[in-house]
């Protein structure tokens, strides 16, 4: 150990907490997913003012402003092209997405498969909790179609979106799910993800206790995927559309290379420009 | 056939034709001799809706004064072929000295506008001629003919197709300069058009550019280096001109899904300390609001060029109108204050968009450049833009000292904020769309809301605009008050009525956003006759004056919708006569 690296103290999870009270109803599964990304901040070693949390809008999307990292809180839907703007503008940072199932798959569907094929070297965290719960309990996309609502009385009738075969399918780098009950796990789940470069998308079954009370059950129904990670696509893509959304775990690992157009390397000067112009 | 004809001091001609004849090709070279001889001039484009293979019309005035608006009639139309010619009757107009020169082989196609037209005619077996030269091209040939009739020397022509045809190789370049030749020795046999005056040759200081090309160099000359980017017509020149560039000057452009990307992105970018723009047109502009707003409340400065077309939806995407105006000033939702800047030539498209990055940058807001179609699609000889000193300039935050915390919305004097920039250690902040209080946290208190909006509007409200919220020229009673790509053709009518009993002043307002009130209340002082030009069909223009200053009751307003540009004769006309001509 050098003498440098001895005196940097090591980062806890606390240094990536903000003095800000969560708005969160008691028992959401949210707090224990800012718990898995602090810790798994904590355990890269990453100073706090290098890493950013973006967001959109929903009961998840509040994660920014709970770290004490730099953060934005965008719109609806938006957050990823937010965040690659920011990551393509400065490499240097470390950028984590923080998303819930309506934000990042109905209003923000379209940047989710392109953002899984641009491959910008991003973490994508959605917390998946079946329903919109910011709006007071409405049908999201992952949302089972039976299930009773009040804008949708007796279920949407439609039959849900599948995040992680989507990804694939798009181009995603790497894929994993886990699950809020399991803090430890999750964090390490994260860390592997920040760690592979390119998009990598984790899915993390976060109960809403409030609009989805029937979630508590899903302690029960998670179980560790079975078999190792692949960089197969068929492989993957037959694990993914035969799994019973409980599987966690990481599930593919890819090797695409991140998209990072350079960025600060001028070769000519504004004037050079200009001469184009001049007779 | 020819006679000789008085020396004009311009001249108006258009080369029309099939797509795949190479006109918009010979209109930009016919543009690039004129300029290098050492004559000005601006070169419009007109285009069916086809992709490819439409039929197409490059407008041309050449003249040795710059020029500034399109022409109220044409001196000379040559048309390679006839095909949908009549879909450009009423942007062309003609009359008895006009000189129509056609392909002799297809003189039977001739549309009755034309053949019923008081115009004279002369027919040029374009097809034989351009058989005779190995390679040879009818629009060569065209090209030959029309710069032998308007006076254009020999030798710039010929530099202009050797510049044009480097990449093609001698053989092209050969036969490209034979079949200009071939145009030349026809040339005589033609009815005369006016010819302009030799030119001085002297040109240093002056550029041939478009007014997209103008706003993408304003950007980065301002100091943008990222740029997010989603195809629209009339908009896409800008970002495709902007790609290799940044890329020169250590910037970068990404191209998104789509133009809510875009603009996040570009929020994004700048988020992260690095000057941002994108560009777009009136159905992208729709698209990116919601995220205008996010950047007004989270303080983030992003420019956003649109290159206004024809409206509403879809509407007309090759042609120019000022109707995004309202959408421009008030599509953001709540009170968001933010700047909407004009551009009012092609010239001052490099300016007004370097400045639209000044202000943004110095006023951590957006900032919205309008400019349309008819600046950004036409090509001009310029005289070189001035280089401002208008470099983006944040102000930012450093690590606060101990026991200091940092507080990314301070509520100061001049309502800006020091930002921190990710990567400061001790200022670590989440930027947020939701209201919050000085230190960024979410908060819907009455209190921290009506703190955080008056500090945002006085950011804008007590900025320092200087002389640049308007260009103003002339002098008289009658004020003509206009603003954008209606600028040019005002101009000129008031050039021609200088020193007459009619004489005028203009006032073509470059701020739209805040509204320059004061500057502009003052400078009506005096006005005994106030005439407000725009293009829109609504008035929205009118409608904004009304809304924010004190305009005269009997205030005269001359407003018509796109395609047609505005012409200098119909501005002449309102002011001697109250009506358009
Ligand atoms: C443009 C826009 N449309 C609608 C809304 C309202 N809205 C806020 S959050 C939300 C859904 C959030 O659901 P999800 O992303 O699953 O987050 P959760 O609250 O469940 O964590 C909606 C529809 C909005 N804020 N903006
Ligand atoms: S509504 Fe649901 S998702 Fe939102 S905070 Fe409450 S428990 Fe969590
Ligand atoms: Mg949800």
């Amino acid at each position: 150990m050098t003498a440098e690296t001895a005196i940097t103290p090591k980062h806890t999870p606390r240094d990536y907490k903000s003095d800000i009270k969560p708005v969160w109803c008691p028992g959401c599964g949210d707090y224990s997913v800012l718990g898995s990304i602090t810790k798994a901040f904590s355990e890269l070693n990453l100073d706090p003012e290098n890493v950013a949390v973006i967001s959109g809008i929903g009961c998840s999307s509040r994660i920014p402003a709970y770290t004490d990292c730099y953060g934005f809180h965008g719109v609806h839907g938006r957050s990823l092209p937010l965040a690659a703007g920011l990551k393509v503008a400065r490499p240097d940072m470390t950028v984590l997405v923080a998303s819930g199932d309506g934000d990042g798959f109905s209003i923000g569907g379209n940047h989710f498969m392109h953002a899984c094929r641009r491959n910008v070297d991003l973490t994508y965290v959605v917390m998946d909790n079946r329903v919109y719960g910011m709006t007071k309990g409405q049908a999201s996309p992952t949302t089972e179609p039976d299930w009773d609502n009040a804008l949708t009385p007796g279920g949407s009738g439609i039959s849900p979106f599948r995040p992680l075969v989507i990804a694939l399918a798009a181009g995603a780098n790497f894929i994993a799910r886990g699950f809020s009950g399991d803090q430890n796990g999750t964090a390490k789940l994260l860390k592997e993800a920040i760690e592979h470069p390119g998009f990598s998308f984790v899915q993390i079954l976060s109960p809403c206790v409030t609009f989805r009370p029937d979630q508590k059950e899903w302690k029960d129904d998670v179980h560790d995927a079975t078999v190792d990670p692949t960089d197969d696509l068929g492989r993957a893509a037959r694990r993914l559309m035969t799994d019973d959304g409980f599987n966690v775990g990481v599930l593919y690992r890819g090797e695409r290379e991140a998209f990072q157009p350079p960025i600060g390397n001028a070769s000519a000067t504004v004037a050079d420009l200009e001469g184009k112009f001049a007779l | 056939m020819n006679q000789p004809t008085d020396n004009a001091t311009s001249i108006s001609l258009v080369l029309a034709g099939s797509g795949g004849s190479g006109v918009i090709t010979a209109g930009n070279m016919l543009l690039a001799a004129a300029a290098k001889a050492g004559w000005y001039g601006l070169m419009t484009r007109s285009a069916g809706p086809q992709i490819r293979g439409g039929e197409a019309a490059a407008l041309l005035r050449l003249s040795s004064e710059p020029v500034s608006a399109q022409p109220d009639r044409y001196d000379l139309i040559i048309a390679l072929d006839w095909m949908n010619f009549e879909r450009f009757a009423d942007e062309i107009p003609l009359d008895e000295n006009t000189v129509i020169i056609g392909d002799a082989s297809a003189a039977k196609k001739t549309p009755a506008f034309v053949t019923e037209g008081p115009a004279r005619r002369g027919d040029i077996d374009f097809k034989n001629l351009s058989k005779a030269i190995p390679g040879g091209r009818p629009n060569m040939i065209a090209l030959g003919t029309v710069g032998a009739l308007i006076g254009l020397p020999e030798d710039a022509l010929d530099a202009a197709l050797s510049d044009a045809l480097a990449k093609r190789g001698e053989d092209a370049i050969t036969a490209s300069r034979a079949g200009a030749q071939a145009g030349r020795s026809v040339a005589a046999d033609m009815p005369a058009t006016p010819k302009l005056p030799t030119p001085e040759g002297e040109k240093a200081g002056r550029w041939l550019i478009s007014g997209n090309e103008a706003a993408g160099l304003g950007a980065i000359r301002g100091g943008v280096r990222f740029v997010a980017a989603y195809p629209i017509t009339p908009a896409t020149e800008i970002l495709e001109w902007m790609s290799p560039a940044l890329t020169k000057v250590g910037g970068v452009l990404v191209q998104a899904e789509d133009e809510l990307a875009s603009i996040n992105m570009a929020i994004g970018g700048s988020y992260g300390g690095v000057p941002a723009l994108t560009a777009t047109s009136g159905p992208g502009l729709a698209l990116m609001t919601e995220a205008i707003g996010l950047a007004v409340a989270s303080e983030v400065p992003v420019v956003i060029v649109d290159v206004m077309r024809g409206g509403p939806s879809t509407g007309i995407p090759t042609k120019s109108e000022q109707s995004d105006l309202n959408m421009a000033l008030y599509a953001l939702p709540g009170d968001a204050p933010h700047i909407v800047v004009a551009p009012n030539s092609i010239r001052d498209c490099v300016f007004t968009t370097q400045w639209s990055v000044h202000l943004a940058e110095a006023m951590q807001t957006p900032a919205i450049v309008l400019s349309d179609q008819a600046l950004g699609q036409a090509k001009s000889v310029i005289a070189a833009p001035a280089d401002i000193a208008f470099i983006a300039q944040r102000e930012t935050a450093s690590t606060p000292a101990q026991g200091e915390n940092y507080q990314r919305y301070a509520v100061t004097a001049s309502g800006v904020s020091p930002m921190a920039l990710p990567g400061t250690p001790g200022c670590a902040y989440t930027a947020d769309g939701l209201e919050h209080n000085p230190r960024g946290t979410p908060s819907g208190g009455a209190k921290d809301h009506h703190i955080q909006l008056d500090k945002r509007q006085r950011k804008t409200d007590d900025f320092d605009y200087g002389q640049h919220w308007a260009d103003q020229a002339g002098e008289g009673d009658t004020v003509v008050l206009t603003w954008g790509s209606c600028t040019g053709p005002v101009l000129e009518a008031l050039e021609n009525l200088a020193g007459t009993d009619d004489a005028a002043r203009m006032i073509s307002m470059r701020l739209l956003m805040p509204a320059p009130k004061d500057q502009l209340t003052k400078a009506l002082e005096g006005a005994k006759r106030v005439i407000v030009v725009e293009q829109t069909h609504s008035g929205q223009f009118m409608g904004y004056l009304r809304a924010n200053i004190d305009l005269p009751r009997d205030a005269e307003h001359y407003c018509i919708p796109g395609p047609l540009p505005m012409r200098p004769g119909d501005i002449v006309s309102l002011v001697k006569e109250g009506t358009p001509s």
